[in-house]
């Protein structure tokens, strides 16, 4: 037990000793989080139009206020001809050209018909195809509130509820996803160089002619790595829940206990990388390339996995994270308890058992 | 009673026809000062990391403290201390922290065999708080050594504890070597300087993993062929050169300040006929003297006759 403290202590002065690698485990965590809520989102807001009006005449003006009163939309300009839209386009932000054409309030009234022509930035298909519906949206509630009363016999009111995110928040999506990234990009790497580490500068030598044990050794690798993921956990939970206004609606007990399952499953997988290469490089490049992608694909925060092709589907299912992010959606945003993600807990803690078994067995008490 | 015995040991790497180590078998007594001297490349190493036991031998058998190295691993490790060629201890952990840990892990505490340490330890306490990776080569193989001695081993492995040391530094381990062997603690000892070979009790000469000579050191020289003679003049590469297309030579090779040869037919007359040799090739400040050979003398020649 003296011996296991020991080898604890030893472990903690490498981590807290290499600043650099200090600095970026806590700092990739918040600046991952505050990169994602604020400039990598695909929520749309304050798009910037421009409205090219030739008829200034009441109906136009109604409408221009309405579209300028909705949050997604800000008038950048009103331009005098349509021949200036292309440049704007060109010079700036704009993502959207609204042309109304003369007589525009004469034709609705008169001729019950009118035209306007919405002009997109198609160069990002989705934004383009988003802005054009919320147009339209916008144009349908003006044209429904300016007909008389029982003008339309028959009418269906379609009306949307959107459950656990009615305000649409990107950040209920990657926050969780954000968590399942960095825990187990960062359990998975600094574990695995870490036994390598003393491979490369020979001390492993000594530790294999001691009397340690080696399922200690291994274990007290993994320890301070434990401890520094539960702190940005912390730090992840913090700044989601001030900073960015996520909620938790679960139990934040079984959200921890959940985390700590899965920093021990990529704990795991660190050491049974590190025990099956020989130097510090290609532990990292493994790592690196074996959960950067592979997380970032087969999690579900980035692309659904629902739209994949079955092969995939099937890939996916061996990512740690991808359980891990069903668990913490379900705690997290559906406020569900033990009974509805024991099943993934479950494939977790499998994971564990065998990734653990097989490192501890790959060990090698010799050299080479 | 002999603390380690190798009998035909037999190391190669990989599919690698050569031999790393080939059919190697020597023995130690208990508490002796053992040199194993040869090049980089003799196999040193190997038959360091095989004897504790983290490499295991392709055929052959060899017992440390009568452990069997392949099936007792865990009885030798607990009993052996070992000082790798490559500075080896943790370089961001200060000296003091580096030998607690050492400690800790052998089940023992600094103090109880600080008397075995002392002298040693003592020359790097005022630095006790430094962390390794910032000492000296010296102070960092002391601290080594320290670290390879605090749970007081039967026998201590030191693969090239002086390699990249200073002269001094190296004179005062060989002094700290010899008070351990007073403790009663068996040593083997690696090493590529032929002069240190001297400071043992008995050494091995190694060479292409094959053992050349075992024995005392000075039953090595004493074994040495011929009278041996140091010679010197003013040019020395045209020296060595005459010296070689000499009829009589036997062997001759550069040696720092002078060119070491032996003669095939050696006499008063056949060094005067050698002199005038070289004053008739216009050599000036000729110097002839008989001398005892070195180990590496005896080294080279063993080498020569492989």
């Amino acid at each position: 037990m003296k011996q296991f403290l020991s080898f604890i202590k030893k472990e903690f002065y490498h981590v807290f000793r290499d600043k650099k690698t200090l600095l970026m485990l806590f700092g990739l965590p918040i600046i991952e989080i505050v990169l994602f809520g604020f400039a990598l989102t695909n929520e749309i807001k304050n798009s910037k139009i421009v409205v090219c009006d030739y008829s200034q005449d009441e109906a136009s003006q109604l409408l221009t206020q309405k579209i300028e009163s909705n949050y997604n939309f800000t008038v950048e300009k009103n331009l005098l001809s349509h021949n200036e839209i292309e440049n704007s386009f060109k010079q700036g932000d704009i993502k959207l050209a609204i042309v109304f054409p003369s007589n525009f309030q004469q034709s609705l009234f008169h001729e019950n018909i009118a035209q306007i022509q919405i002009i997109a930035d198609a160069s990002d298909p989705n934004t383009a195809y988003t802005l054009t519906n919320y147009m339209k949206q916008i144009i349908l509630d003006y044209q429904r509130s300016i007909l008389p009363k029982g003008a339309i016999p028959m009418q269906i009111q379609s009306e949307m509820k959107m459950l656990y995110n009615p305000e649409l928040k990107a950040s209920i999506n990657f926050v969780p996803g954000v968590m399942a990234l960095i825990l187990t990009l960062i359990c998975v790497m600094m574990t695995s160089v870490s036994i390598v580490r003393e491979k490369e500068l020979g001390t492993m030598e000594i530790l294999l002619v001691s009397p340690s044990n080696p399922i200690m050794i291994i274990i007290a690798k993994a320890i301070p790595y434990l401890v520094v993921s539960i702190i940005n956990l912390i730090i992840i939970l913090l700044l989601s829940v001030f900073l960015l206004d996520m909620p938790i609606h679960g139990s934040i007990i079984l959200l921890f206990a959940e985390s700590i399952l899965l920093i021990i499953t990529a704990l795991s997988l660190g050491l049974l990388i590190s025990n099956s290469t020989a130097n510090q490089q290609s532990a990292m490049l493994i790592s690196l390339m074996g959960m950067l992608l592979p997380t970032m694909m087969f999690t579900g925060f980035m692309f659904p996995i629902e739209n994949m092709p079955i092969p995939l589907q099937v890939i996916s299912n061996l990512v740690p994270a991808k359980w891990y992010y069903t668990i913490v959606k379900s705690i997290m945003v559906q406020g569900l308890g033990f009974a509805a993600i024991w099943k993934e807990t479950l494939v977790l803690i499998g994971m564990t058992v065998f990734l653990l078994t097989v490192s501890i067995k790959k060990f090698k008490i010799r050299l080479s | 009673m002999k603390d380690v015995v190798l009998q035909n040991i037999v190391k190669t790497y990989g599919t690698d026809e050569s031999c790393a180590v080939d059919n190697v078998s020597f023995s130690v007594e208990k508490g002796e000062l053992f040199g194993l001297i040869g090049p980089d490349g003799a196999g040193k190493t190997s038959i360091f990391r095989m004897l504790t036991t983290l490499l295991l031998p392709n055929s052959g058998s060899a017992q440390v403290c009568g452990y069997d190295i392949v099936k007792d691993y865990t009885s030798i490790r607990n009993i052996v201390g070992y000082m790798p060629g490559k500075f080896s201890l943790y370089q961001d952990l200060t000296i003091e922290e580096n030998l607690s840990f050492f400690a800790t892990i052998f089940n023992t505490t600094i103090k109880e065999n600080y008397n075995l340490i002392r002298d040693i330890y003592e020359q790097i306490e005022p630095f006790k708080d430094r962390r390794a990776g910032n000492l000296s080569g010296g102070m960092k193989q002391k601290l080594a050594l320290c670290c390879a001695l605090i749970h007081k081993p039967e026998v201590l492995f030191l693969d090239e504890p002086t390699t990249g040391v200073d002269a001094v530094s190296r004179k005062e381990f060989w002094e700290m070597l010899a008070r351990l062997k007073k403790e009663g603690i068996t040593i083997l000892v690696s090493t590529p300087y032929m002069d240190e070979a001297s400071l043992c009790e008995n050494i091995a000469l190694i060479q292409s993993g094959k053992i050349l000579d075992i024995n005392t050191p000075s039953g090595i020289i004493s074994s040495y062929p011929n009278q041996l003679y140091a010679v010197k003049a003013t040019h020395m590469s045209r020296l060595l050169h005459d010296l070689q297309s000499f009829t009589n030579t036997n062997s001759c090779f550069s040696f720092g300040e002078f060119h070491h040869i032996s003669l095939q037919e050696d006499s008063e007359k056949q060094i005067q006929t050698l002199h005038s040799y070289l004053q008739q090739a216009k050599h000036t400040n000729i110097q002839i003297q008989a001398i005892v050979p070195s180990i590496e003398d005896c080294f080279i020649e063993r080498m020569r006759n492989e």
